[in-house]
């Protein structure tokens, strides 16, 4: 009985985590697209110009973007699935 | 969209879908998934030198989410993965000195290409082999013990190859020092080292993160439980990548602008990939995982056969 509730207890979980995560994808489409508009527009020509003229600062400041995004990303996604989980619950 | 810097024009939603999928993957098996996203780049109209550069940024960001995620889960053994940094830099710097003796030696295409097929093929026969053996066990040991063993399945890791595990752990050759968080009490440091170094060794030889090697090794060699190798590799890959990102920037290889457009589909497609792992026991992971290698693999041969790169 304990094993069959476990194992219920698991699939549902599983399944509402994935509602949350289909909830999620367009919510964060959007934060997407106006992050392509607002920041990588204006970021363009200022990597552009470190790139052709100061290689050495284009790769500090080239991964410490990539590194900055990945960690506000991984905050805003983690936040948007806790909402989503916590109003559907 | 229009990217400056390497001045190639690619779609924003082209590259976020191959980052989401990717990101799927990174997350769920813990590799970098080079093999793809440098093919993907490629056909794009990326100049090869920057589909190398580019990926390997963009695997720094799509790591850094799902290590963060899988650490959340529990699935990451921090001290490991500072010990392995250490075999992985030195393994890479070698592998990239093997690939410049070939270069100069005029046959570095055929020898990297019948290595990496052989490498590939083999690790994935293995894999194969090992958890479909592991799997028909369990099975038999349910049949036996009746259904109530079947609650351990979730994250259960059970591996054929045990018995080799337990020989590496008892090499005794100091510094030994113990893993906690993998459940290991005693394992030399130098077989760490070893084994991150073999990583490493593969990563700068053929490229990419080495994820398809350096997962199989941390189960196989070192006995971490498949869900902790997943989280460790890719907290491995975030300093290797890093390391190689840098590299390759200096050298002007990276679009730093297409890495990042990349990265936000692979920082959702990591969280899922990374959750998703809480639902499959280890060797259901290790046999789904069999088909990446053949992928580089049949990469490898169709660039041989044709002469284009994918």
């Amino acid at each position: 009985m304990a094993v069959a509730a476990k194992r219920t207890k698991t699939k549902a979980e599983a399944q509402h985590t994935f509602r949350a995560l289909l909830v999620e994808l367009p919510i964060y489409a959007v934060l997407v697209v106006a992050y392509f508009f607002c920041v990588l527009r204006f970021l363009g020509d200022w990597l552009g110009q470190l790139h052709a003229n100061h290689t050495v600062l284009y790769a500090g400041v080239a991964l410490a973007l990539i590194i900055a995004q990945a960690v506000v990303l991984e905050w805003i996604t983690t936040l948007l699935l806790r909402l989503l989980r916590g109003r559907s619950e | 969209m229009h990217f400056p810097i390497s001045g190639a024009d690619i779609s924003p939603v082209y590259l976020v879908v191959v980052g989401f999928l990717i990101g799927i993957m990174g997350g769920f098996f813990g590799v970098g998934g080079s093999f793809i996203a440098g093919p993907a780049l490629r056909a794009a109209g990326l100049d090869w030198n920057f589909a190398v550069g580019t990926d390997l940024a963009h695997i720094v960001g799509k790591s850094v989410v799902a290590a963060k995620r899988h650490r959340a889960l529990g699935n990451v053994d921090l001290r490991l993965g500072f010990v392995m940094a250490i075999g992985t830099i030195g393994g890479a710097e070698v592998g990239a000195q093997i690939i410049q003796i070939l270069k100069r030696a005029g046959n570095v295409n055929s020898v990297v290409s019948i290595v990496s097929v052989v490498i590939y093929v083999s690790i994935s026969g293995f894999m194969i082999w090992e958890s479909w053996r592991t799997l028909r066990n369990q099975k038999q040991k349910r049949t036996a013990n009746g259904r109530a063993a079947k609650a351990t399945s979730a994250r259960s890791d059970e591996s054929s190859f045990s018995h080799v595990t337990r020989s590496v752990q008892r090499f005794q050759l100091a510094p030994m020092i113990s893993l906690p968080a993998s459940g290991v009490k005693s394992i030399s440091l130098w077989v760490i080292i070893l084994v991150s170094f073999i990583g490493g060794l593969f990563s700068g030889f053929l490229g990419g993160g080495a994820g398809y090697i350096r997962m199989p090794m941390l189960v196989y060699v070192l006995g971490i439980p498949t869900h902790l190798a997943v989280g460790t590799d890719l907290f491995e890959i975030i300093i290797s990548a890093s390391y190689g990102t840098f590299s390759h920037a200096i050298k002007g290889n990276v679009d730093i602008m297409i890495a990042l457009v990349m990265a936000t589909g692979a920082a959702i497609g990591a969280q899922i990939g990374a959750i998703t792992t809480q639902y499959f026991a280890g060797p259901k992971i290790r046999l789904a995982f069999v088909p990446l290698p053949l992928i580089g693999a049949a990469v490898v041969i169709y660039t041989m056969i044709t002469g284009h790169k994918l």
